[in-house]
């Protein structure tokens, strides 16, 4: 079929004159519109009223936040499964045909999710935005990895760093796009949920087409003009090439695989509990009367951290180029745990610029933490299978979404049962959180090259990648 | 290690111009300098 050779991996090839600087802009269209996600709470408070009408009143029958919040989680353990599970199949299709995918994925996800809001049927929801959209999250959020990694290797850490980053950004766009899109739908549906859904679906499916269709691989033999390969630069960048699936038996993947859980788990620590956190630690309580962070104040702490979190993906995988990789991280996992041990200090102490300056410092290395992952991966696995290594690693985040989550809400509500207030409430998440962080330090510190017996024997292709 | 494979034979002239870019920059800045912009505006309530 024609449009089967259009999406070959053969068709995607650049000729000479191509200009690599397009192919960022395509990764990040994939990635903006995917990083959505990361704003589904947006949906919580009119998914939980659509029976009732009444946001702050929910009638017996409406959807709990609970119910609701299995949405995002089926969605991200999703796309840790998927991005392990296709992470072959991209390479081997190449990465337009797995944008597309994704897109379709993505895109209908919603279309079926707004199925599921109009039937009042969660399940529906579940399946449509969950697990379906889950699936496009998965390859989207790799297809454009390892194309990076091959157009830019003298700048990997920038290049994957710039993608990443549209991942941070998508929540911006996808939170103020739907409640524009649900205030104006309000009088056509209940809560104007489900034509959000259908509206954002679409939107998200010809948004993503711009990296589909611009998305291009280099030829094998190509390199940057006047690229010399700096072997001295560090041991652990490797000049062979280690598949997926030998990568798997080595323990530098398993000591990855816990840098980026613990760092993923600790971020969350902060970013669940942001909001409520901040109001607790500088309440009236604390600061007099009418000085207390406010709900809306709160809010905007919330947008400063999610604005670190996307500037700290460019900026610290950036500065992997220079530092390299394991001391970026030993710089995320040290630093980090310092200033973790700190912010429960800052708290009892009401200093509120200095712990709003240390909370987005933290959420900057945890966004960094996230970017830096392929390019370490390139350097110790080679770039032949980066992208489906980086799938099977991507199943630490989902472990982390899980266990992020179990710590945060265990100690806390503990704390608050015990009749712990302010930042005392707190103080064991964030300690427990320095000493996660101490143990992801200690995996990066023990990262070491990989023995030479994994690499594969002989030169290697693209096109046998994936089998 | 890798070598030339079809997929290089099979390459089709593709030049692109820093035109091209600037636009393709242009086509995922824009939405991306808005929500950034959002934020940013949300964020300044903490510091009122």
């Amino acid at each position: 079929m024609a449009n089967d050779s259009l999406l070959d991996r053969s068709r995607t090839v650049a000729g000479p004159g191509y200009n690599r600087w397009l192919v960022p802009p395509a990764a990040l269209a994939i990635h903006l519109a995917i990083g959505q996600a990361y704003a589904f709470s947006v949906f919580n408070k009119p998914l939980g009223s659509l029976i009732s009408g009444d946001q702050d009143h929910p009638a017996p029958g409406d959807w709990t936040l609970s119910q609701i919040g299995i949405t995002f989680s089926i969605a991200i353990v999703l796309l840790g499964l998927s991005a392990a599970l296709f992470g072959k199949w991209l390479e081997r299709v190449g990465p337009r045909k797995a944008m597309l995918a994704s897109s379709l994925c993505f895109g209908g996800g919603f279309l079926i999710a707004s199925l599921g809001v109009s039937m009042h049927n969660i399940w529906l929801v579940y399946f449509g935005y969950g697990f379906v959209g889950g699936i496009g999250l998965g390859i989207g959020y790799i297809s454009p990895v390892s194309t990076l990694i091959k157009w830019f290797p003298d700048r990997k850490g920038v290049a994957t760093g710039m993608a990443i980053m549209g991942f941070g950004g998508g929540a911006m766009i996808g939170s103020p796009l739907a409640s524009n899109l649900m205030a104006h739908f309000k009088d056509s549906a209940p809560q104007g949920v489900a034509p959000t859904f259908i509206v954002m679906g679409i939107i998200y499916l010809l948004f993503m087409q711009f990296g589909v269709w611009t998305i291009r691989v280099p030829a094998d033999d190509w390199k940057p003009e006047g690229y010399v390969p700096n072997e001295e630069h560090s041991a652990l960048v490797t000049t062979g090439n280690v598949s997926a699936d030998n990568a798997i038996k080595t323990p530098q993947f398993w000591l990855l695989w816990v840098v980026l859980l613990t760092n993923v788990t600790a971020g969350i620590g902060v970013l669940e509990t942001a909001s409520p956190l901040i109001q607790d630690t500088f309440s009236d309580k604390y600061m007099g009367a009418g000085r207390g962070v406010t709900a809306a104040a709160a809010a905007g702490f919330v947008g400063l951290l999610s604005l670190f979190n996307l500037l700290g993906r460019f900026f610290w995988s950036s500065a992997s180029d220079k530092i390299g990789r394991k001391p970026t991280y030993l710089l995320y996992f040290g630093l980090g745990a310092v200033l973790y041990a700190l912010i429960p200090t800052l708290g009892h102490n009401l200093q509120l610029t200095l712990y709003v300056i240390v909370a987005c410092l933290i959420i900057s290395m945890y966004g960094g933490g996230f970017a830096t992952a392929p390019a370490y991966l390139s350097d110790l696995f080679g770039k032949y299978q980066v992208g489906a290594i980086h799938g099977r690693l991507l199943t630490a985040w989902s472990t982390a979404a899980i266990l992020g989550h179990l710590i945060v809400s265990t100690l806390s509500e503990h704390s608050k049962a015990q009749g712990l207030t302010g930042a005392a409430a707190y103080q064991s998440v964030f300690y427990t959180m320095a000493g996660v962080l101490v143990v992801g330090f200690l995996a990066d510190l023990a990262v070491t090259a990989v023995n030479e017996k994994y690499y594969e024997k002989g030169p290697v292709t693209i096109e046998a990648g994936g089998h | 290690m890798s070598t030339p494979t079809s997929s290089s034979t099979a390459a089709t002239p593709t030049p692109s111009s820093g035109g091209s870019a600037v636009l393709a920059w242009l086509f995922v800045g824009i939405p991306l300098l808005w929500g950034v912009s959002q934020t940013f505006i949300k964020a300044l309530a903490l510091f009122q």
